[in-house]
């Protein structure tokens, strides 16, 4: 992305210069302007084309009659209750809920999952301990464990916390332990020609090479993470968004039940959004192709 | 003067190899319940005086990088014996550096971490000093906090060279460093291995398939014949440094060299550079 920019940059610079020999300096920072802006304007035009047109059409089909509003309002509908639940404060309410459960639950499942498929990795035994139980939990959905959760736990915090933990385990174990057995076979022979610490060749070998796989692990479980938080507020619980969604479908509030699906994804994408920063920050000396 | 003192505490430090009688056979799973074993290298002897520089040519599959790795300590089951300095040799060790086709560098350090990747724990400012030390040697000195994938393949092969040489090996193997570089640059790097050669007059061995890098660079060239992997013949090259590649001397060993490969039908167009 960055890259692009900065080749969009020179491209627009070298026109700008062809321009600026003829007419001086002015003329070709406004070339360079006029080079680099439709550039960007038009990626951020493709991103949300899209979107922007299934909203036209979803508010075409509802002008022209062809939808009921009590079963799909109109995103003029939808904005509106977005701003009364915003007004009053009750989707921020909901969100942060939400958001706790899922950060704990999340956060859980990582101290537990990253040690846990570190040591599976790099320890044959270890797999061979746990690799039936880990077979054999990982296909249960989080949401068949929400009876037993709420004989557990009751409908408090806990039981919430234990399913999304459980959701999001699974991807950070499974991605953790991949990563570390794809150790590169050369770096590994490298270490032992070098005689390396074995402290040393986990912390400088296999764990930075394992990272790119970890990242995806994390990125996957909290993406789990909501998914679970949702479907256990659904069931049982007085407070997050699945709750606002069962409440105002029992209402007949479609809109709010809008409302509530949209928070959900924007929240998911922007938790999204920030994983990749770190995980772009994190592992610079990787180049992937990233489509053509 | 500084150089022959750095010369004579190398050439103490350098050590001598001596292989054989070693054969080393691989079993190969052919089927759910058959099994085959190949002989890879058949009864090898070789004596490799300490401080020389010893070329082993042979066509891809003959074993060289076999025979190799088992110096290396990275292939531990053969049958017989390989001793440096009249110690049998069980694993990989310290006192013997390698350097891969490939660069091998860990792409997530930087150039200076990769050279202290493989020091053994020493007080921080001699990590310092020695990668410092070893970064002038191979040419990188503006390049210790690059990454490997800002590195040109000469360039990381030098870190990779640097890295070998930091704890101070008394045998360097090299199996066939330059054969993934572009021929200019292997040129280079030829120049740069045999002045790193004589300034520290390690033991070197160096695995290669290319004849005319065998003959620059080695005081003996072996040639190997495959299938079981055999020292087929031993030419001690007697021509002084810096070598001239079209001289009538090194052409005409080339050449004997050659001749070890390739029919006399296949000759007669041979092989110019």
């Amino acid at each position: 992305m960055s890259a692009e920019l900065a080749s969009d940059a020179r491209s627009a610079q070298r026109a700008g210069l062809r321009a600026g020999a003829k007419t001086g300096a002015l003329r070709s920072r406004l070339g360079a302007l006029a080079g680099v802006l439709p550039g960007v304007l038009g990626r951020a035009a493709l991103y949300v084309a899209l979107p922007v047109a299934l909203l036209a059409a979803w508010q075409a089909a509802f002008a022209l009659g062809y939808i009921r509003p009590i079963l799909l309002p109109p995103p003029t509908r939808v904005g509106k209750a977005f701003v009364d639940l915003a007004a009053s404060g009750d989707l921020f309410r909901h969100l942060g809920v939400s958001l706790l459960r899922v950060l704990e639950g999340f956060a859980i499942a990582a101290l537990v999952g990253l040690p846990l498929g570190i040591g599976i990795g790099l320890s044959r035994t270890l797999d061979r301990l746990t690799d039936l139980i880990i077979q054999l939990t990982k296909p249960i959905p989080p949401i068949a464990w929400i009876p037993l959760a709420i004989l557990w736990f009751g409908i408090g915090e806990a039981g919430k916390v234990y399913i999304i933990f459980l959701g999001a385990i699974f991807p950070i174990l499974v991605n953790t332990i991949d990563g570390i057995r794809q150790t590169d076979h050369r770096h590994v022979e490298l270490a032992r020609v070098l005689e390396v610490t074995r402290r040393r060749f986990i912390l400088q070998v296999v764990l930075p090479g394992a990272l790119p796989n970890i990242m995806t692990g994390l990125r996957v479980g909290l993406m789990v993470a909501w998914i679970c938080v949702v479907a256990a507020e659904l069931i049982a619980a007085s407070s997050g968004l699945g709750y606002l969604i069962m409440d105002a479908r029992q209402m007949s509030q479609t809109d709010q039940v809008l409302v509530g699906m949209i928070t959900i994804g924007a929240m998911g994408k922007l938790l999204d959004v920030v994983l990749r920063a770190a995980e772009r920050r994190l592992i610079t000396w990787k180049t992937t192709f990233s489509g053509s | 003067m500084v150089a022959t003192a750095a010369r004579k505490a190398g050439a103490d430090r350098a050590a001598s190899l001596r292989i054989g009688p070693l054969s080393k056979t691989f079993t190969l799973k052919t089927g759910p319940l058959r099994t085959e074993t190949v002989q890879a290298l058949g009864d090898i002897r070789l004596d490799v005086p300490g401080g020389s520089f010893v070329s082993i040519v042979g066509s891809s599959g003959c074993g060289k990088s076999t025979l190799l790795r088992i110096i290396a300590g990275l292939e531990t089951s053969y049958d017989g014996s390989v001793t440096l300095d009249g110690r049998p040799i069980g694993g990989p060790g310290l006192d013997r550096g390698v350097i891969f086709q490939e660069h091998r560098l860990l792409p997530w350090l930087t150039v200076e971490q990769n050279i202290a990747f493989g020091l053994k724990t020493l007080p921080r400012a001699e990590v310092a000093r020695r990668v410092r030390e070893h970064l002038e040697l191979v040419g990188l000195e503006g390049f210790a906090k690059a990454h490997p994938h800002q590195l040109s393949g000469g360039m990381a092969q030098r870190v990779a060279i640097a890295r070998a040489l930091v704890n101070q090996p008394r045998v360097l193997l090299l199996d066939e460093p330059f054969g993934a570089l572009d021929a200019l640059t292997r040129i280079q790097m030829q120049q740069e291995i045999l002045r790193i050669w004589e300034a520290q007059r390690t033991t070197m061995i160096l695995v290669t398939h290319d004849i005319d890098e065998a003959v620059f660079l080695g005081d003996e060239v072996v040639v190997m014949s495959s299938r079981p992997g055999t020292i087929r013949k031993r030419l001690p090259v007697g021509l002084p440094r810096p070598r001239d590649r079209s001289s009538p001397d090194f052409i005409a060993l080339r050449k004997e060299i050659h001749r070890e490969f390739f029919t006399a039908s296949e000759l007669p167009f041979a092989y110019e550079i």
